[in-house]
């Protein structure tokens, strides 16, 4: 991985309402099989893209909320969440997906991918990258 | 430096088609090279050649067909993206029993792994949108 560039993709709008989250994911799906160092953020509305118990029976369109829990067996397993962003919305971890993926160098043992930062935090992440890709 | 250039927004719709115009444009007159330009979500809309605009309006879509003939620019629209939004080229047509064709010149249709790819190949990728 060494000549590999840090790609971040960040998430910034609600699951629902703009197609930005969805065509976002599909480019973190293409992205994965190019072996760079990926992380994702998600901050603003876009933590709402991560809440458990999702469901889109009543605006006709698809739930594409489980594939966020298929990023880890793509090797995309490091999921910044901002908590601002969280607590502005009145939520906390626990509404969001358990996400995990599992680590070979141990063995297979499943740890989380999910990572709560501060704003502050975040923006020491945002400026460490290669590569940022907005949606 | 080596861009790659991401257009997010359609046009007339959203300023953003326009300043990626206008800073590609402006790159390359200062000598940059540009890699790709990358047309995702509704910039899809950027690359068809059915629009007409009112004769007393800019033509976004032919400038962007000039500017690529001018600078040989290699200019890809996300295949995904272009199928939901009915972007159409000879190859999709055939493939997906299209009855016509709307890909402007200097355009072509392609995966999201040319993003990926001219995000890593380049120096910077700039993004255009909201």
């Amino acid at each position: 991985m060494s000549n590999a560039k840090k790609m971040m993709y960040i998430n910034r709008k609600a699951p629902y309402g703009t197609i930005y989250a969805w065509e976002s994911l599909e480019v973190v799906l293409i992205g994965a099989a190019f072996e760079q160092d990926v992380s994702l953020a998600f901050m603003d509305d876009g933590v709402y893209q991560l809440t458990k118990g999702q469901d889109t029976s009543g605006i006709g369109m698809k739930n594409f909320s489980p594939t966020y829990a298929a990023l880890g067996d793509f090797e995309v397993n490091k999921i910044y969440v901002d908590k601002e962003s969280l607590e502005e919305r009145g939520l906390t971890l626990d509404d969001l997906q358990h996400l995990v993926w599992e680590d070979e160098d141990e063995d297979w043992a499943e740890k989380d991918s999910i990572r709560l930062v501060s704003r502050s935090e975040l923006s020491d992440v945002l400026a460490d990258q290669d590569v940022l890709f907005n949606f | 430096m080596k861009l790659t250039i991401q257009v997010n927004e359609g046009p007339y719709q959203h300023q953003s088609a326009d300043s990626a115009y206008f800073f590609t444009k402006a790159a390359l007159e200062k000598g940059h090279k540009i890699y790709r330009v990358f047309f995702y979500h509704d910039g899809v809309n950027n690359g068809t050649r059915l629009t007409t605009p009112p004769q007393d309006d800019r033509n976004i879509v032919n400038r962007w067909s000039e500017l690529a003939k001018e600078h040989d620019l290699d200019m890809v629209v996300c295949v995904a993206a272009a199928q939901r939004r009915g972007i159409v080229d000879d190859g999709e047509a055939q493939r997906n029993g299209k009855d016509a064709t709307n890909i402007a010149d200097g355009f072509r249709i392609s995966g999201l792994g040319q993003l990926v790819e001219g995000a890593i190949q380049s120096d910077r990728l700039v993004v255009f949108g909201d």
